[in-house]
């Protein structure tokens, strides 16, 4: 009978055992899987650097796109993603902010701002190229905007508007509703304590939000190529500061404009090994940008997170 | 007293009409601001169907659905959408057989094995994954990925969808293993506590107890990893061809309703000619994939929803 009792005993710390293994097995599965992952990510941005080396150099930056591979550089594109990005971020930082403190701060809690939610969850969701449709047909046709470096921004604004929202909330959320009653007390009004305490709290987590946003337009290629953007631009926009009186032209927002992704798209379709090259270097920049952006969008997190003590 | 303070801060005092007005006015405009989303998307859809209304002036819905083959750019043209879903479906199959596996065990690894700090470190390092440029990916998948493929599937044509499917499957991992990770953790301690009570080990709570429980939030996950499939464009209009073609065999070239769209966009169509409104009308489609996959989504939560 105790022998029974032993044996089955034995065989439970067996299969436990076993168990147990699995276990630590499975540990380093998921570890596997995550090196691996990250490790493809690395060899990515390595690959990019080493097949585009031959290209980096000052002529590569200062050179327009070029039919001969060797004398191509991003000029252009460069210059045009910069003005992009700044229309981007001057469109969607006020839009974006005001719509976070309205949803966070005034809305009261109703069918309609359950609407306007719903809205901003369900375009997060929304595909990139449905955008560049959406750019299309209203600001290229209905408005009249054309293929410029306005309407690009502007999509992009739209596009990156859900992060700017959901990120600007998450860091209005945790200030503590202490700090708003403490305003409320000594007779500020809503506007006041938000502007006034609310937000200089949530300038970090608004400006993660920004910069992330801004590091997926970057990368967005389908809606600008939707919109009708060109590969070969071998000219600048105007520039935005003139010699005359006011000093000041806007010129280049109405410009036709190339932007990196475009021109890294142009240059991998083509089937001529050097160009290749071209878009290898052009693809290091910008992930190189997008992980840099990442990267301060993260140190600012930290920062902030550490900074404030409630 | 009170009327030093008064007349101390006259401008704070006097003006409480006058703050009080302001704040009006900001509401005003922050609730302007809120409401963009809702025309965003109302100008969405208006668009695609304005626009696709009158592709569809030309073409009945049922030669769309039922038409094998996809040419409105030829002069002997066709207008049947299925070759370019099915490149969509393809694709999406591919990236899924990838993302739901690895996005699966990575999320149970952080979710319930790995230690705080190394989560804390990994989850921001994992989502660079799904930052990099998709235009970076495609590049990837065309000339690294399929030269690879080449070699183990030799007559692998240069253009194919197995390797950005399995490219955009690795894009989308850090979606599913974050969204993943934390459904898994909104389950509570004390149901993992009750099952190490019984005797489970770790793996066996996280099998059994944990991802049970939080079947809704990873059937989530899952959707939204399959709403970025589904309208990924650049890898596939650089790496699967843009050639229209009924097929769901992967090793075959193929075009998904986005790399249409791209390849038409690339091209100078006037505004106003069937080519132009062929690309909303396939939008239009896309827009409908997604919405279907949410509905189920919706429902498969709902259903499988737990509550503690």
């Amino acid at each position: 009978m105790a022998a029974t009792a032993q044996l089955a005993l034995e065989e439970i710390r067996r299969g436990l055992g076993w168990k147990k293994q699995l276990d630590k097995l499975f540990v380093i599965l998921g570890l596997l899987i995550m090196i691996g992952c990250l490790g493809i990510l690395a060899y990515l941005f390595l690959d990019l650097v080493r097949d585009g080396a031959p290209r980096f150099g000052w002529k590569f930056f200062t050179n327009f796109p070029s039919r001969k591979a060797e004398n191509a550089g991003i000029l252009s594109p460069a210059v045009g993603t910069s003005l992009i990005m700044v229309v981007t971020a001057l469109v969607s930082l006020p839009i974006g902010v005001a719509a976070a403190i309205y949803l966070e701060e005034y809305a009261p809690k109703n069918w309609f701002t359950g609407i306007i939610e719903v809205n901003v969850t369900n375009l997060a969701g929304v595909p990139s190229i449905v955008y560049g449709l959406l750019a299309l047909g209203l600001f290229v046709y209905q408005f009249g905007l054309g293929q410029s470096i306005l309407t690009a921004g502007l999509t992009l604004a739209l596009l990156i508007l859900p992060i700017v929202i959901v990120a600007t909330r998450e860091s209005l959320r945790s200030v503590p509703k202490a700090i708003r009653e403490a305003a409320y007390g000594l007779g500020a009004t809503r506007w006041e304590v938000t502007k006034d305490h609310v937000l200089p709290y949530s300038t970090g987590g608004i400006l993660t939000g920004l910069i992330l946003g801004l590091s997926r337009a970057i990368g967005e290629t389908a809606p600008i190529i939707t919109i009708g953007a060109l590969a070969f631009i071998a000219f600048l926009p105007p520039s935005p500061v003139t010699g005359q009186f006011p000093f000041l032209s806007f010129e280049w927002l109405h410009s036709e404009f190339t932007a990196m992704p475009i021109q890294m798209f142009n240059w991998v379709s083509r089937p001529d090994q050097a160009f290749q090259s071209n878009a290898a270097a052009a693809g290091a920049i910008l992930l190189g940008m997008t992980l840099a952006m990442n990267a301060i969008a993260i140190v600012i997190r930290y920062r902030f997170r550490k900074k404030i003590n409630w | 007293m009170s009327r030093s303070i008064a007349l101390g801060s006259k401008g704070a005092m006097a003006s409480l009409a006058y703050r009080k007005t302001r704040d009006r006015i900001v509401e005003f405009v922050l609730l302007l601001s809120g409401l963009v989303a809702v025309f965003t998307t109302a100008a969405i859809v208006f668009i695609l169907l304005y626009e696709s209304s009158g592709f569809f002036d030309h073409v009945t819905i049922r030669e769309f659905l039922t038409d094998t083959t996809w040419t409105p750019l030829f002069a002997d043209a066709h207008y049947g959408i299925m070759p370019l879903v099915a490149g969509t479906l393809t694709v999406t199959g591919v990236a899924l057989a990838v993302a739901i596996p690895l996005g699966t065990i990575i999320a149970i690894y952080l979710s319930e094995f790995a230690p705080h700090q190394l989560r804390e470190t990994v989850k921001p390092i994992l989502e660079l994954l799904g930052a990099v440029p998709t235009v970076v990916y495609g590049y990837f998948a065309l000339l690294i990925v399929t030269p690879l493929l080449q070699k183990v599937i030799p007559d692998l044509p240069g253009f194919n969808m197995l390797s950005p499917g399995l490219v955009i499957g690795i894009m989308i991992v850090p979606y599913v293993a974050s969204v993943g990770e934390d459904a898994m953790r909104a389950v509570p301690r004390y149901m993992r506590e009750g099952s190490y009570a019984m005797g489970a080990t770790r793996l066996q709570t996280a099998l059994r107890v944990v991802v049970p429980g939080a079947f809704s939030g990873l059937a989530a996950a899952y959707i939204l990893g399959i709403s970025r499939a589904v309208g990924e464009t650049m890898v596939v209009a650089i790496a699967a061809g843009m050639q229209p073609n009924l097929t769901f065999n992967p090793t075959e070239p193929a075009a998904t309703i986005t790399a249409f769209i791209v390849q038409v966009s690339l091209g100078d169509l006037p505004h106003g000619s069937i080519g132009y409104q062929s690309i909303f009308a396939a939008g239009l489609v896309l827009m409908l994939m997604t919405l279907v996959f949410n509905v189920i989504g919706f429902f498969l939560t709902r259903r499988f929803r737990e509550a503690y």
